[in-house]
């Protein structure tokens, strides 16, 4: 069962196809009904249920419907969908091979982002190697499923992982969110029904048709199932993937992977919230802090202000423009940022700029927009001695 | 640009379409491969790409100022991108860039004189676990230290292994 180890556990001992196979044994609303029986939810940090969206999708009537693997996997600190493409790619494909079945779709696209271009020659190795099994094509295995996946590549935009925008890149345009409703499952790519999923979480769905939501459910807690891949770095001794299930307090993890000692962590990349060490018995699952799965451990001399730094940084230059309280309220924070690493930031500006930054969770059009305040509000609420009042020169 | 080049660009754009289709999802796939050839996409490339699928030029630039792998101007035959995401922050990337910039003469955002070299910020590039990280076109490398930087320059200006493929594409200067 899913203990506490280093690397790709649970899909590493796949067994190839097992999970195509029963589900082409079963018709469509059996294998939805399975996905959504498991609770799966979302791998890339969103967590909506994955059962819920194929079924939407499989609902809508369209002579043409799309499968497309969020391989843009840009969150600062995530780094587990490139082991995954690199050590399970079969497991992906597969996964997206019985979405495309669960939903009737005949076509799959997998949208890499344009910094793992290095992974594209064995991606395509993989994919031709599929279609000489007969996993890939017309007919597949036998059955009257056709299915086929090409690789588009993204181009260096953060904001493409958002599953509207990525569509909207994949037709060409600037990777600028749309407004939802609609969603991609009615009105996707080419504004036909489209799922788009992680590639933890097709991975994920291949193994719940392989072993059973019962196997899956096993796994977790009661509302966050599974095992969950973490991308560890930081100040610890041993970074790296690492599987848990879900549910696992913080301080578990940071006792698995050397990162004792941690002043606060941070869950879920630069769109995630900052934990100090006060809060370690939180658990990481969608009902504790919820995670796509990046986890930054910084240990006790590192300066929480300069990460703050960083992440607005960070967002000032991946915001895609498109509304203002993303575009002038990030640049609004760093400049605080600043201010406040000066020494130059008064307790009544610092109000004014949490509310700003509330201003902006409430007001920002797409997911980007909604949580880049939030490392900078979690480090204001819990580092407030650390970063007021410094002199200058700039370090506490 | 000279006629030559200019036709060169027209019949690669060509096939280069004829490749992706002339749709409006193809524009990305065809300005990809054009950055890839000729390290620019020039606003002749532009208005021919805007021609062949049949929208207007300035939809074209729009694309190609969003997106930071696509480029207006003219970048070096290697372009080095940096991670300056927190962990690769952590882990020293400030010496790197700083030894980086050191012994190419350049800052970020700049590229060498003789066309060789751009130096750029990347944003994560999802090495966080062995950073401090940087990409040299398409290759990713590892733990870099300030040492290794020169050592990493060197293997780029010999065109050695892996990368004297990737260098030879690039348009000579």
């Amino acid at each position: 069962m899913s203990a506490v180890k280093k690397g790709l556990v649970t899909f590493a001992a796949a067994v190839p196809e097992e999970g195509l196979k029963a589900a082409l044994a079963r018709p469509r609303s059996e294998v939805i009904a399975e996905v959504t029986a498991s609770k799966l939810r979302g791998r890339g940090g969103a967590g909506f249920p994955t059962g819920v969206k194929w079924n939407l999708a499989a609902a809508a009537t369209a002579p043409a419907k799309w499968v497309v693997c969020n391989a843009d996997e840009g969150e600062p600190g995530t780094f587990k969908d490139r082991v995954i493409l690199t050590e399970a790619p079969d497991l992906v494909l597969e996964g997206m091979t019985i979405a495309a079945w669960a939903i009737g779709a005949a076509r799959g696209i997998l949208y890499l982002r344009g910094e793992y271009a290095y992974l594209r020659d064995s991606l395509e190795k993989v994919l031709a190697r599929r279609r000489e099994k007969g996993l890939l094509g017309t007919g597949i295995l036998g059955s009257p499923l056709s299915f086929d996946v090409e690789i588009r590549m993204g181009s260096g935009a953060y904001v493409c992982g958002e599953e509207t925008a990525l569509i909207e890149s994949l037709e060409g345009h600037r990777g600028e969110p749309r407004n939802r409703p609609p969603f991609p499952v009615d009105c996707g790519y080419r504004s036909e029904p489209t799922i788009v999923n992680n590639v933890e979480t097709f991975a994920c769905a291949a193994m719940v048709l392989a072993k059973g939501a019962e196997w899956f459910r096993g796994i977790g807690t009661e509302v966050s199932t599974g095992p969950k891949l973490f991308s560890v770095s930081g100040d610890c001794r041993e970074p790296g993937v690492w599987e848990f299930p879900l549910g696992i307090t913080i301080a578990g993890l940071l006792a698995a992977v050397g990162g004792e000692g941690a002043k606060a962590v941070q869950v879920g990349g630069a769109s995630g919230r900052c934990v100090p060490a006060a809060e370690f018995g939180r658990t990481l699952a969608f009902e504790g802090v919820p995670t796509g799965g990046s986890i930054i451990v910084f240990g006790p001399r590192r300066d929480m202000l300069h990460v703050a730094e960083n992440f607005l940084e960070f967002f000032v230059d991946e915001s895609c423009g498109q509304c203002t309280p993303c575009r002038e309220g990030n640049a609004k924070l760093l400049e605080g940022v600043r201010m406040l690493r000066e020494g130059r930031c008064s307790w009544a500006y610092l109000q004014e700029l949490q509310k700003l930054g509330e201003v902006m969770q409430l007001a920002s059009k797409c997911g980007l927009g909604q949580s880049s305040p939030n490392a900078f509000l979690s480090i204001v609420e819990h580092f407030r001695p650390e970063i007021m009042g410094r002199t200058a020169g700039g370090n506490a | 640009m000279l006629v030559t080049e200019r036709l060169r660009l027209h019949d690669d754009i060509g096939a280069w379409v004829a490749k992706h289709g002339a749709t409006r999802a193809a524009l990305i796939p065809v300005l990809q491969e054009i950055q890839r050839s000729y390290n620019e996409i020039s606003e002749y490339a532009m208005q021919e790409v805007a021609d062949r699928l049949d929208i207007h030029p300035v939809e074209v630039y729009s694309v190609v100022s969003f997106y930071s792998f696509l480029e207006a101007k003219a970048r070096g035959r290697f372009v080095i991108r940096l991670c300056r995401t927190v962990s690769c922050d952590m882990t020293g990337k400030d010496r790197v860039a700083r030894q980086l910039e050191n012994d190419l003469g350049i800052r970020f955002g700049e590229t060498t004189r003789d066309g060789n070299f751009s130096l750029e910020w990347a944003n994560c590039l999802g090495m966080c676990d062995q950073g401090p990280a940087l990409l040299i076109n398409d290759q990713v490398f590892t733990s870099v230290t300030p040492e290794t930087v020169h050592d990493l320059i060197q293997a780029c200006r010999k065109s050695f292994g892996p990368l004297a493929v990737q260098g030879q594409k690039g348009r000579t200067h």
